[in-house]
């Protein structure tokens, strides 16, 4: 039975270029999720720090307390990078992906 | 008009996450990829150089001591030079690879002045525990970008950076400049805000 065993092996190994396709699809689900969760991480700390907020009670607020708002700069990291670098890295993944067929 | 030191902390606090962020994707898809757009390699060793270049204004308005200045002025000097090595292998202007070591020793050098030029007992305060923490984070977790040098495709090396970098950054954004740390503050840190 050796032809039967060397169909067995075949289907229990997934070939390299499936190996490579699985890794990178787990990669950019990966990539794609660093905004979001950097998003995420900011409005938990909003709503548990809303004192952080300055902007929903400006009034008797001083320059910089209204200008640097930690929440919200976290909230925008995650927003820019969601915006601006993951979709290109993403793009860029698959044609790795493409040029490794 | 000048800031409080807590505004400036959370402004290098985003400097880190950004960092953080950009060397988590970094690792996640390996250098090559990474790479294949030049802008984006140019990312996280600009936003270091910046990050270095806006310690000079925090180097000349916080002058606290003496030591403050050595710290703050050591702390633009390694961030510019491993900043200005990053850009310059990403463009081809450097080429062997042991500039990345000027990395680790940005984190050695920050971590060594942030332990330095703390003078108060880690539950002094609030700002004194995080300058401890931080100081001891950077020197421990330097041994990340190190190692990175000579196996720079490494996933796990990347994300230690990269988690490095967070964790410094979460540091960050927890300074206060008078605030209680696990219930404790020095009768003389001065009254309390959170």
């Amino acid at each position: 039975m050796p032809g039967m065993g060397m169909s067995v092996g075949m289907r229990a190994e997934p070939a390299p270029l499936d190996q490579s396709r699985g890794r990178r699809s787990v990669q950019a689900r990966v990539v794609t999720a660093i905004g979001p969760l950097t998003i995420f991480a900011g409005v938990l700390w909003a709503f548990a720090q809303p004192y952080r907020l300055t902007f929903l009670h400006p009034r008797g607020q001083g320059f910089w307390w209204l200008a640097v708002e930690p929440p919200l700069l976290v909230i925008l990291v995650g927003v820019l990078f969601g915006a601006f670098v993951a979709p290109g890295l993403v793009e860029d993944l698959q044609a790795t992906e493409e040029d490794e067929r | 008009m000048q800031p409080e030191a807590e505004f400036v902390h959370w402004l290098f606090a985003t400097g880190f996450l950004v960092l953080g962020v950009c060397l988590l994707a970094e690792s996640v898809v390996g250098p090559d990829v990474w790479g294949r757009s030049i802008w984006r390699a140019y990312l996280w060793p600009g936003a270091m150089f910046v990050m270095g270049v806006c310690m000079w204004p925090v180097m000349i308005l916080f002058t606290n001591s003496t030591i403050h200045m050595v710290a703050h002025s050591a702390w633009a000097q390694v961030l510019m030079l491993s900043g200005g090595a990053e850009l310059a292998l990403a463009r081809g202007k450097l080429r062997s690879p042991y500039w990345h070591l000027t990395v680790g020793l940005a984190l050695v050098v920050s971590g060594a002045a942030s332990l330095v030029h703390e003078q108060n007992d880690w539950l002094f305060s609030r700002a004194a525990f995080v300058h401890h923490a931080m100081g001891w984070v950077m020197i421990a977790g330097a041994i990340f970008p190190i190692a990175r040098t000579f196996r720079p495709r490494s996933f796990a090396l990347g994300a230690g950076f990269a988690a490095t970098l967070l964790v410094i950054s979460v540091l960050l954004y927890s300074h206060r400049d008078v605030a209680e740390i696990f219930g404790h503050i020095s009768p003389i840190a001065g009254t309390p805000h959170r």
